[in-house]
């Protein structure tokens, strides 16, 4: 008699199980098929100057964030004093990449929130955050000194992730570079 | 009839309320364009596809995709380019890998397995059937046994 309920017992607990495991998941959280890809070649006006270029060349030779953002994007305001107090540190030079956004507004609110970016693209058709992947704002990505991506972090940034992944992650791409 | 027709023109306009018309050479790369928009899902309302979907990021794919299609791009192309930047998730039809193959399989194997038990409880709630040869062995046996019972009696009176 005990047998006969130990087989269905077992199912429904390991059937538990995973759906525990997938309840945890976030479908929101979509893995990017670019880690460990090279950043996609692109060129773009930068915002502070229009004339001048930006293009995938920037990232070569050191280990850089480039973080996706807009004036428009209320997150963004969230994860900005972190990354102002990141690029006052001198820790990793951060690239901006101003997604879908107007010129005069994106300027005006760097001006206002502060300016954490080496540079900024400006990207207003958003043509070149498809060719990276992005499906929100802000989205940030940790690309290495051959100019490979290494790591993408959606949503925006805090300390938690900044210190246990990100921070290390950059120590170890620069040691390896050595 | 004078009420209808202000509500069918609201119908109307809310349909494509949003996005500047696309244009196609025929009915058949409209169709394609249909199809290729209604295969990717869009990310950020994540329950709609790409042709449902009026987030900007739809739009902006949908632009892409009418893109190279003009291109002469081929569907393989335009999934190639979206599955490429944005992984395999964005397709309702993931390919089949070893990693999707539970997702693939799943229901049909869950489907067997059910039936499979199914098919135990239901032999097990069936009454045994007795052969017919038993039942016919018996019988005689009885009609013997009852036969052998009433002749001594006759027999034994005088």
């Amino acid at each position: 008699m005990r047998a006969r309920f130990v087989v269905p017992l077992v199912l429904f607990v390991a059937l538990v199980g995973l759906f525990a495991a997938g309840l945890k998941l976030d479908p929101k959280l979509v893995p990017s098929p670019l880690i460990d890809q090279p950043a996609p070649r692109f060129t773009l006006p930068k915002l502070s100057d229009s004339q001048a270029s930006f293009t995938q060349e920037e990232f070569r030779g050191k280990v850089s964030l480039l973080n996706v953002w807009a004036s428009w994007c209320v997150s963004c305001r969230i994860e900005h004093p972190l990354l102002v107090e990141l690029a006052q540190s001198g820790r990793v030079p951060i690239y901006g990449l101003n997604y879908k956004d107007g010129a005069e507004d994106a300027k005006r609110w760097l001006a206002y929130y502060g300016d954490p970016y080496r540079s900024s693209a400006h990207d207003a058709q958003g043509r070149v955050g498809i060719e990276f992947g992005v499906y929100g704002v802000p989205e940030t990505f940790l690309i290495d000194g051959e100019g490979r991506i290494r790591y993408k972090h959606i949503g925006p940034l805090d300390k938690r992730i900044l210190d246990e992944k990100i921070l290390p992650l950059i120590a170890d791409l620069e040691a390896r570079r050595s | 009839m004078m009420r209808i027709v202000p509500l069918a023109w609201l119908f109307a306009l809310g349909v494509h309320a949003a996005d500047a018309p696309f244009a196609f050479k025929d009915g058949a790369q409209e169709e394609r364009f249909r199809r290729l928009a209604s295969e990717l899902r869009c990310l950020v309302c994540q329950n709609q596809s790409l042709e449902d979907s009026n987030a900007p990021l739809a739009q902006d794919l949908r632009k892409e995709v009418h893109e190279q299609m003009q291109k002469g791009a081929s569907d393989r192309e335009i999934i190639g380019f979206v599955t490429a930047r944005y992984g395999d998730f964005v397709l309702y039809r993931p390919p089949v890998k070893t990693t999707t193959f539970l997702l693939w399989a799943g229901p049909g194997l869950l489907l067997l397995a059910g039936g499979a038990f199914a098919w135990r409880v239901v032999k097990r709630q069936q009454p045994v059937n007795r052969s017919s040869e038993a039942d016919s062995d018996t019988a005689r046996r009885a009609a013997e046994l009852l036969a052998s019972a009433r002749a001594p009696a006759r027999g034994k009176r005088s």
